[in-house]
This record gives C-alpha cells, sequence and structure tokens, in this order.
C-alpha cells in the first residue's frame, strides 16, 4: 500500500509541476493520469503493487467527494436566491446529456459492429 | 468538560472520524435499500456529516481541518484511474472512432443544455455562466467559470451537484432505455458527472468505471477550449 501511495503522489506531484512550471490550464493529477498511463504504455505491465491495491482504492472513491458536498453548504447562500430553478436547470440538462451521450454511443458502436459483421461476411 | 469539547471542535481527528463513519453508515444504507439509487453512497454521506455539525455546532472550516486530509486523496485517486484504462486498453482502442465522437457530442450538449435552460428560465447573466462548465471536474470548471465572468465557487457547487444527480440517475435513467453496456454507461457517466459520475460507474463495474474515468479526464481537455467559443454563442 505504501508503495502505491508513493508511485500515485510521486506521479501527482509531476504532473502538478509541469502543468504550473509551464502554465497549462489543467489540474495536476489528470497530468499525473496521462503520464502513469503512458508509463504502463511503455512498461506493457502494470507494477504488482498497484495491480493489487488500486482496485480497492477505487472502489472506495465515492468516500473522497464527500469533503467536497459537504463543501456545497459552504455555498448555500449563493444557491439560495435561485435554488429550485438551478436545481431543476441541474437535473434536466444531467438528464440530457447523459442521455443523449449513452444513444450516441450506443448508436455508433452498433453501426460498427454491422458494418465489421457485414465486412467479415 | 469544556476542556472536551474545546478539543472536539479543533482537533482534525473529528471531522477525519466523522467522514470515516458517515460514509461507512452511507455504505451499510445503500446495501440495506439494495442499491436503490436514491440512497447513493455520497448523497447519504453528505447529507450526515450535515446533519452532525448541525447537531454538534461544528462550523464548514473546523469540519474540513480533518476532512481535508480525505480531500487530499482525490489527486492521487484521480492519478490511479490510469490503472483501468490500460487494463481496458484493447477495448478502448477497438472503440476508439466512436469515443472521439461521443465525447465531443456528449461535451457539446452538456454545455449548452445547462445554458439554455438558465437563459430560458430568465437566470442572472454570472449563474448561466456558471452553469457553463458543470459536467467537468471542480478545479478545470472554477477556473473555466472565472476566465469568463462567472462566480467559482457557485460554479463549484453546481459541479458538486452535477455530479451526484448524475451518480444517482444514471442506472435508472438508461436502463429504461435498454442501454446495458457497461462501456457506454460507464461514459456517458463520465462526461456528463466527472468524478463522482466515475466513483459510480466502479460501483457498477471494473469497465464503466475505466469508460468514465477515461471520459471524465477527456472532457476535462475538450470543456476549457469550447466554452470560450461558445459563451459569445449563447450568452449575448
Amino acid at each position: 500500500m505504501l508503495e502505491t501511495l508513493t508511485w500515485l503522489i510521486a506521479y501527482q506531484v509531476v504532473g502538478e509541476v509541469v502543468c504550473r512550471g509551464l502554465g497549462w490550464p489543467l489540474p495536476g493529477p489528470v497530468l499525473g493520469m496521462v503520464l502513469l498511463f503512458i508509463t504502463l504504455c511503455v512498461r506493457r505491465t502494470i507494477p504488482d503493487t498497484l495491480k493489487r491495491h488500486v482496485p480497492g482504492l477505487l472502489s472506495h472513491m465515492s468516500l473522497l467527494f464527500v469533503p467536497v458536498g459537504v463543501g456545497v453548504m459552504a455555498y448555500r447562500d449563493l444557491l439560495t436566491g435561485y435554488g429550485w430553478q438551478l436545481a431543476a436547470i441541474v437535473i434536466v440538462a444531467t438528464a440530457v446529456t447523459l442521455l443523449s451521450s449513452a444513444l450516441l454511443l450506443h448508436f455508433l458502436l452498433a453501426r460498427r459492429q454491422r458494418t465489421h459483421a457485414r465486412s467479415a461476411a | 468538560m469544556n476542556a472536551a469539547v474545546t478539543w472536539l471542535h479543533t482537533s482534525p481527528l473529528t471531522g477525519l472520524l466523522l467522514t470515516l463513519l458517515a460514509y461507512r453508515l452511507a455504505v451499510s444504507v445503500n446495501r440495506r435499500c439494495r442499491g436503490n439509487p436514491l440512497s447513493n453512497s455520497v448523497l447519504v454521506a453528505v447529507l450526515l456529516v450535515v446533519a452532525a455539525l448541525q447537531i454538534g455546532g461544528i462550523r464548514y472550516d473546523e469540519y474540513m481541518q480533518g476532512a481535508r486530509f480525505i480531500h487530499l486523496l482525490l489527486g492521487p485517486a484521480t492519478v490511479a484511474l490510469a490503472i483501468p484504462l490500460y487494463d481496458n486498453l484493447a477495448r478502448l482502442k477497438r472503440a476508439g472512432g466512436a469515443l472521439a465522437l461521443t465525447l465531443f457530442g456528449g461535451g457539446l450538449i452538456g454545455i449548452v443544455s445547462g445554458t439554455v435552460l438558465g437563459r430560458a428560465m430568465g437566470l442572472p447573466r454570472q449563474a448561466v455562466l456558471s452553469l457553463m462548465p458543470r459536467s467537468v471536474t471542480t478545479p478545470i470548471a472554477m477556473g473555466v467559470a472565472e476566465s469568463i465572468g462567472g462566480i467559482p465557487a457557485l460554479a463549484a457547487a453546481l459541479v458538486i451537484l452535477t455530479g451526484i444527480v448524475g451518480a444517482v440517475m444514471v442506472r435508472p435513467l438508461l436502463y429504461r432505455f435498454g442501454l446495458k453496456d457497461d462501456r457506454v454507461l460507464g461514459f456517458a457517466t463520465g462526461i456528463a458527472a466527472h468524478g463522482v459520475g466515475t466513483a459510480r460507474a466502479f460501483q457498477l463495474s471494473e469497465t464503466a468505471g475505466a469508460f468514465a474515468g477515461l471520459a471524465m479526464g477527456l472532457n476535462g481537455l475538450l470543456t476549457p477550449v469550447l466554452v470560450p467559443m461558445l459563451v459569445g454563442w449563447l450568452v449575448a
């Protein structure tokens, strides 16, 4: 577990330093993820420690969002003026985004499968 | 007695323990409700912590002294998304073109939907601008909101709301339309509901999580490019 944390924190730190150093408008952890992904592609294997511990860490990723969620409370005043409108917009817009993305991908994957089937035949 | 109360208010351990207990309880509630979407673990845990803070008279900044250690792990967890991504490399490659098109379409709809609704409901300009980046992870959304003249704190609150709403509705909504492919579920959740949605996708399956993580990362790159291009066009 210690080794896993060292890997992950090291890549985040590199990501943060590069983003800030080059003035990229990207969060450090996202670049860290890209860099670790590239490392894995070059190595062609996942180090044992990461293979063993990362799935457990990610299955409890929800826990890590609890403090930010509580933080929304701190912005309550901002939401009060237009609270219900904003809530309604977020619900409808998120449903629209989810559904249209899923339908689009479903359609594209199905179409690709059909063309593959045809070329195989 | 007073010394004990003061210690509870000032020690970082209080916020830390409160968060862990609330999450543990939320997971049990979720199991007891047989995974009912409304018993989403983030939603329940947040409500439990908020209730505890109110009852105990603990301020948000006092709570955060301990909770920030948990918050701090979000960064390394984001880096860790590279592992499921690599595990699913072959599947991702096969679906590459479809994923790219979906990312572009979904990212665009994510921005436009909230903005159009906000204008239709007559919200003030700053609130509409803060709605634009709501589908991407908090640090990116706050930066984008600030650069176009929105309110970063409001944008952050809307991001978290979007994440929770997306995590709650993904399965009931998409199952209703017969969309049950883990790749489709995951990718759509990552586009629409960033990290909170990705965390939910990992509860569905490792494949869903990998596709969600990829979509979240890519939409985080796309949205900061699209929003400034769309802002003049959507918000006069």
